[in-house]
């Protein structure tokens, strides 16, 4: 197991989109964090069922979403990018199926790359299916077998880089959020989430060394960004988004200490603090990904990205074309603006401007502003254990929105003020032990989840 | 008696459970649901009034300041915790027909589809709403539904789905159900649903928020 004690990148001048201390080198030549921001498409099918009868459909819009994003990548030249292959449930429930769409698209990269000489390579991100029985079993059953098996047939179709938004804890965060629980969310996150993303990725990292190909990174799409689209519907505070967004980071830093090299997930809007403390290249998403959700983060999520993703988005016709090819043209035009702001030594001014432009509009933008990052990051290596760790980001992160609401750098309503109260009162009311909190999440939660499906 | 009953619907929207609960913390020591519930019923005030005059009072006002911005499905859900502590002292007056919920409710997220927090905030929402719910969780088959149906005949159903892949199980469910419950009144929701996609399925409505999807079912019931 890898130990993260201090920060790769401890200066936040030093923490800018493209530029990894640690590049990746995978597929087709592409190496990720040399110093250019790539896009990384993902797409996904129209309106329809995924059955043994609609295979044949399902196969023919993966070839044509891939026909459609390869004649955008050679039209505009791009420097490089990637693929992602993000599965649905069906295709991983049959894994067969989630190997044969992948075996299809890397073809397609295969001979685009011999065509034009563009590098490329292909994520796969394996749905996880874990999360079926209620309460989870996690480390057995069906569901877990499959998902594990959904990773190697990957491995074997193609897949350059093996991603998941794993889901293990969810159970009880998704309760300690909607009671707007801190202490639970913390708990949740810190211990539940930690080991089983320890579990997991161990696992993800052994067949991804198994067949040469890169161990990518998760997301905390199913905690923070829960939370975050939430608090967008005007459901949760926003200030509280924001706090969970912090305590996802040492759960998603987990995958890193077992292995994982990045590019994280798209989604994993903690990567900028994975980043700091790793080195390891990032991929994020923001404004160019509102076809598939709204975002408080649309410009700060690109300040320190090295791949720029639009999520996902529907093959359906647009004016222009089918969406997929719209949103690779429109990614790429994104990355061409970061890069010439790199290649001309304006780098930085470009990042500042993202991070600026956002800031004042937004506390869960401030998570993601670099100098809160550096901060969050610090306080993590300087602490031992998931539940230590998420405990310290926490408390950065609440520092760092009250010293912004202080300094009038944003504003919040009164209705989010008092949750600022209620958030410092829980703070002060963590338990110092892992055995406090797990005996909290028993006590509140004990009838979702099962303490051997986390191994305690 | 209304002092009383007032005093029980600012201890349900303001979430406080009981004496002990340390939440909120400006009503520490106070009687929460809990007690108000006991001493009500032990100054013979109707188990009705107490449900609908302090208990659905309290639930509402919380639910009026979640539409206008000034609370939070954590208030929300607080409220309605609050609210199943004072239920377990009204349950005989329930069993014995004395005080009826406002109905039945068969919930679930539709089959292939594992997403269950949208489903979540609606089942604990209609619940402090004093409906009775009945959650089939995730990965729900029409069959299991109809088979539900078949248990509670008069329940309205409920059915989420997160993915584009698959909202068209909606679809397949909601002409199932139809076909055997031609009056089953089916509201749908989750992110990739529109009320055209409703219209187009044969469903009885989307919502998008749960407090207004409470308030419509209670005017339809």
């Amino acid at each position: 197991m890898k130990i993260f004690d201090k920060l790769t990148i401890d200066k936040h001048e030093e923490l800018l989109m493209g530029i990894s201390p640690h590049p990746v080198k995978c597929g087709n030549l592409l190496t990720i964090g040399d110093g250019k921001v790539y896009p990384e498409i993902n797409f996904t099918l129209p309106t329809m069922l995924i059955t043994q009868e609609t295979m044949g459909e399902v196969r023919r819009h993966y070839s044509e979403m891939m026909t459609n994003i390869l004649a955008r990548a050679k039209a505009l030249n791009v420097p490089g990018f990637v693929v992602e292959f993000e599965q649905l449930p069906p295709m991983t429930d049959t894994p067969e199926w989630g190997a044969e769409i992948t075996e299809l698209i890397k073809n397609e990269l295969n001979k685009f790359h011999i065509e034009t000489g563009i590098p490329n390579a292909l994520r796969v991100t394996v749905l996880d299916l874990r999360d079926a029985d209620h309460p989870p079993l996690l480390r057995t059953g069906l569901p877990t077998e499959k998902t594990l098996k959904g990773f190697e047939l990957c491995a074997q179709a193609g897949a350059d880089i093996l991603s998941i938004e794993s889901v293990g804890g969810k159970e009880v965060h998704d309760q300690a959020l909607m009671y707007g629980d801190l202490y639970g969310i913390v708990a949740s996150l810190g211990i539940l989430a930690h080991r089983d993303m320890s579990w997991l990725w161990k696992q993800i990292t052994e067949i991804a060394n198994r067949y040469g190909i890169i161990s990518g990174g998760d997301s905390a799409c199913g905690f923070a960004n829960t939370a975050m689209q939430l608090a967008g519907q005007g459901m949760l505070p926003s200030v509280l988004a924001a706090i969970d967004r912090a305590a996802s980071a040492p759960r998603s830093l987990a995958a890193f200490e077992q292995g994982a090299v990045g590019p994280s997930k798209d989604c994993a809007y903690e990567g900028p603090i994975i980043k700091a403390i790793t080195g390891y290249p990032i991929s994020m998403e923001g404004k160019s990904a509102c076809c598939a959700h709204f975002s408080p983060l649309g410009n700060i999520a690109a300040a320190s990205a090295d791949l720029w993703s639009n999520e996902s988005v529907q093959n359906v016709r647009l004016l222009s074309g089918n969406a997929p090819e719209a949103f690779m043209e429109l990614l790429s035009y994104d990355c061409r603006l970061y890069n010439t702001a790199l290649d001309s030594g304006n780098g930085l001014m470009m990042r500042d401007m993202l991070v600026k432009s956002d800031v004042p509009h937004s506390v869960e933008a401030l998570m993601l502003d670099p100098e809160v990052v550096i901060d969050i990051s610090k306080s993590i290596v300087t602490n031992t254990g998931g539940y230590a760790q998420t405990k310290a980001a926490v408390a950065i992160a609440f520092s760092a929105i009250q010293k912004a609401l202080d300094n009038n750098v944003l504003s919040i309503s009164d209705t989010e003020k008092e949750w600022m109260t209620k958030m410092e009162t829980a703070i002060s009311s963590f338990g110092e032990t892992e055995s406090e909190a797990v005996e909290h999440l028993q006590m509140m939660y004990g009838d979702v989840f099962k303490l051997e499906a986390y191994g305690l | 008696m209304n002092e009383l009953l007032n005093k029980l619907a600012v201890a349900i929207a303001r979430g406080k459970v009981n004496q002990k609960s340390p939440f909120p913390p400006d009503m520490k020591g106070e009687f929460g649901a809990d007690e108000l519930t006991k001493q009500a019923l032990e100054e013979s005030v109707a188990p009705a009034a107490i449900l609908n005059d302090g208990l659905m009072i309290g639930m509402k006002t919380v639910g009026d300041k979640f539409e206008s911005g000034k609370a939070f499905i954590p208030d929300m859900l607080i409220a309605a915790k609050a609210m199943n502590v004072a239920m377990v002292h009204l349950k005989p007056f329930f069993d014995s027909g004395e005080v009826e919920l406002k109905g039945d409710f068969i919930l679930g997220t539709v089959a292939g589809d594992l997403h269950d927090i949208g489903k979540n905030i609606v089942r604990m929402v209609l619940t402090g709403n004093g409906w009775n719910v009945i959650d089939l969780g995730t990965d729900v088959k029409p069959e299991q539904f109809i088979e539900t149906l078949k248990e509670y005949p008069n329940a309205v159903i409920g059915m989420s789905a997160l993915l584009t892949t698959t909202m068209m199980q909606m679809e397949t469910t909601t002409t199932a159900i139809k076909e055997v419950s031609p009056d089953t009144k089916i509201y749908i929701g989750g992110a990739p649903i529109s009320q055209e996609f409703s219209d187009k399925i044969g469903a009885d409505g989307y919502f998008p928020d749960p407090n207004k999807f409470a308030k419509h079912l209670a005017s339809v019931v």
